[in-house]
């Protein structure tokens, strides 16, 4: 580009932000999805999630205010400082507006921590922790899909209705899974089971068999798998092949997605019961969404993340508009008062604490012979209502909450 | 029931069975790695990375061309090792008179590539491989009364395969020491790599010796690979788990010992297995704190040849 048409361009856009009266800055709206783009959560969200970010887009009208929605995306590797990096420098240069997405606990806490300082939202579909909604809650922030109650609480009471009293953990050892183990002991206890103890597995391990063995020799009704993603996918795997399953005692994944099952296949996963937040086989519209999607994503169905993502873009976008403003804590208040009716949840309601207050399910997987072909994976077995499902207001430990 | 330092004696049992059983692979895998190393001076970055070929090749075979998992645990090492071989013609022979470094860089940027490829076609979250009929089921082993000291006490169920994952790596483990150390062809590629102007002036292709012994290597990392598929996922960054492992391995063996890296192999995966039992949080960092002790006090690894 010539210098003359630099300066050239540098007055025109001189000259609209001076003529806008803006009650948007930069006029439009720009989103960043913040995601795993390759390590072991990439297939949960990562490209998907852009997919699904640009589905939204394309159904909200591609336009915001007269001007075109930007999209930007990034990969924040897994780490809480490359994502916070990405997140300042998105709110300081690049004028987003909002993050989707997320994915890990630790990068979510410091996501939403950046875009309180920058006033924007951070939307998380994907990380697991309830310290966002309790004591490092935002009034910039929404949890969107599920929370490590919402799973322990689903899966946990669940299993023990159906007799399994007795339970023993394989956690993975860092905060996530220690929150999840606790979360679901408390579950399990509540609901008139005990606990017999735990075994705490390195991160990213490969082997789960010595872990298996202990568990097994707990005798428990009930193995918790307190991990998510590979390390979930091992552990089933290995669990079946020491017999574990076969000998009477059931495993309890409480972090399951769909790519997961479909990693390890039915004859693995046949009878596991887990809670998830979304399925894409629930009604017509999840179905004709999910269509969508898969021709865009080669022949992959959406995880609960990835509508997620389409639901929590559509509904900022609508509340960015009702609002008349792109000031993050004023887009939140807004979004608080509207009902979130969509293909993602019917009924919900974003709390005080940020929560996305909506029903979840509990699914049983189904066997090779019930399934009609690749994806038809789930057999919803009841539906939670919101009320079980998550964290009573009251019991809160968000500082928001205290006025 | 009978304890042993505060674990009960049939847990503890099942856990030095299945720490043999990853050293299994930890042997299988150091000993192409340092069969490289020794006989060729290459550090193999790449060798977690073809590991991870090799179950992916096995698990492509099957998919595409419904070939099972016993012929591809011939195939697939034999085809992986065609693609080292390719790589150590094209790619490593250039860099041959230079320092190590640049094989380790070369390697390791290797390793990335393959693993971002598959990434890319196939995912994060693994692809399933089943074990082969055949192998399915597993055995209840019991420890007898006499150890017990009353009723026989149930102590694990084995999986067939993973009693065929020992069997299958001390088969390969015996066979690859014999062909170094006690054939004519071992004897060659030992003597071409102390002094190879002697070994060319006998006529013997040395260039050729070199790329077959990579070969052999690459087809080691692969074979192990398949024997993994069934019981992880086939998993693109399967072999970055895997490789600093056995990396620290070979150290603690002795760099370029191949005697050193199967017997290291084993006991490492049986040091592992009884941590797990005893403090399993310091499950993966335990084979780091054994290299660190036998560096201190004998620098040139348990089994090497000098300082």
């Amino acid at each position: 580009m010539g210098l003359k048409k630099v300066l050239l361009a540098g007055v025109a856009g001189l000259a609209m932000t001076m003529s806008a009266h803006a009650q948007y800055s930069n006029d439009g709206i720009t989103l960043g999805v913040l995601t795993d783009m390759s390590g072991v959560y990439a297939d949960v969200g990562g490209q998907g999630s852009v997919v699904a970010a640009q589905m939204a887009i394309e159904d909200f009208g591609g336009t915001f205010n007269g001007q075109p929605i930007k999209l930007l995306s990034a990969d924040h590797q897994n780490k809480a400082d490359i994502g916070a990096n990405i997140a300042r420098q998105w709110a300081d240069t690049d004028g987003v507006d909002a993050i989707f997405d997320i994915l890990n606990s630790a990068v979510g806490l410091a996501v939403q921590q950046v875009a309180t300082e920058k006033n924007i939202v951070s939307m998380n579909s994907g990380a697991a922790t309830t310290a966002l909604t309790n004591e490092q809650c935002s009034p910039n922030g929404v949890h969107y899909v599920y929370d490590t109650y919402a799973l322990a609480t689903g899966t946990g009471g669940a299993m023990v209705k159906e007799g399994g009293k007795s339970w023993f953990f394989i956690t993975a050892d860092y905060a996530f899974g220690h929150a999840l183990e606790a979360d679901t002991s408390n579950a399990v206890k509540g609901a008139g089971g005990e606990v017999l103890g735990s075994v705490r597995a390195p991160l990213s391990n490969q082997d789960f068999s010595s872990f298996l063995l202990q568990a097994q020799a707990s005798g428990a009704d009930v193995i918790g798998l307190a991990n998510a993603g590979g390390d979930t996918v091992n552990s089933i795997k290995q669990a079946q092949e020491f017999g574990i399953v076969a000998a009477g005692q059931k495993l309890a994944g409480l972090l399951i997605f769909l790519t997961d099952i479909h990693a390890l296949g039915l004859e693995t996963t046949a009878g596991l019961t887990i809670t998830t937040g979304w399925y894409w086989d629930l009604n017509d519209d999840t179905r004709a969404f999910a269509k969508r999607y898969s021709e865009k994503m080669g022949g992959s169905m959406p995880t609960m993340v990835h509508a997620g993502v389409y639901s929590s873009i559509m509904n900022y976008l609508k509340a960015a508009e009702e609002a008349g403003t792109d000031d993050g804590k004023k887009v939140v208040e807004q979004l608080r008062k509207m009902e979130i009716n969509d293909v993602f949840a019917q009924g919900g309601k974003i709390r005080e604490d940020g929560l996305h207050f909506h029903d979840m399910y509990l699914a049983q997987i189904k066997s090779p012979s019930e399934s009609k072909g690749p994806w038809d994976y789930y057999n919803i077995v009841t539906k939670i209502p919101a009320a079980e499902a998550y964290q009573a207001l009251e019991d809160v430990r968000c500082p928001l909450l205290k006025k | 029931m009978i304890e042993f330092l505060g674990v009960p004696l049939p847990l503890f049992m099942g856990q030095l069975l299945i720490g043999l059983i990853n050293g299994s692979f930890y042997a299988v895998l150091s000993l192409g790695l340092a069969l490289i190393f020794g006989l060729l001076n290459i550090v193999n970055f790449a060798h977690g990375a073809l590991y991870m070929v090799g179950a992916f090749v096995a698990y492509l075979l099957l998919q595409y061309i419904g070939v099972g998992y016993w012929p591809a645990l011939i195939l697939a090492p034999i085809i992986v090792a065609g693609f080292g071989m390719v790589i150590e013609r094209f790619l490593l022979r250039p860099l041959h008179d230079l320092d190590h470094l640049y094989g380790l860089l070369l390697t390791f940027g290797l390793a990335l590539v393959l693993e971002g490829s598959f990434r890319h076609f196939y995912g994060v979250s693994g692809l399933p491989y089943s074990i082969p009929d055949s192998l399915s089921g597993a055995q209840r082993l019991m420890l007898p009364s006499w150890i017990t000291g009353g009723d026989p006490a149930f102590m694990m169920a084995l999986p067939n395969y993973r009693a065929w994952v020992i069997v299958a790596s001390l088969i390969i483990c015996t066979a690859t020491y014999i062909l170094i150390e006690r054939t004519k062809l071992g004897a060659l590629m030992r003597a071409a790599t102390e002094n190879p102007d002697l070994v060319r002036a006998f006529g013997v292709n040395v260039p050729m010796l070199i790329t077959l012994t990579y070969g052999l290597g690459v087809g080691l990392a692969a074979f192990a690979g398949v024997l993994a598929a069934p019981i992880y996922s086939v998993n693109p960054i399967m072999g970055s788990h895997i490789i600093i492992v056995v990396f620290a391995i070979v150290v603690i063996g002795g760099l370029g010992s191949i005697g050193g890296a199967i017997i290291s192999g084993f006991m490492l995966g049986v040091i592992e297995g009884i941590t797990k039992v005893f403090y399993p949080e310091a499950s993966n960092v335990v084979i780091f704190v054994v290299m660190a002790i036998v560096l201190i006090v004998r620098p040139a690894g348990l089994f090497g040849k000098g300082a």
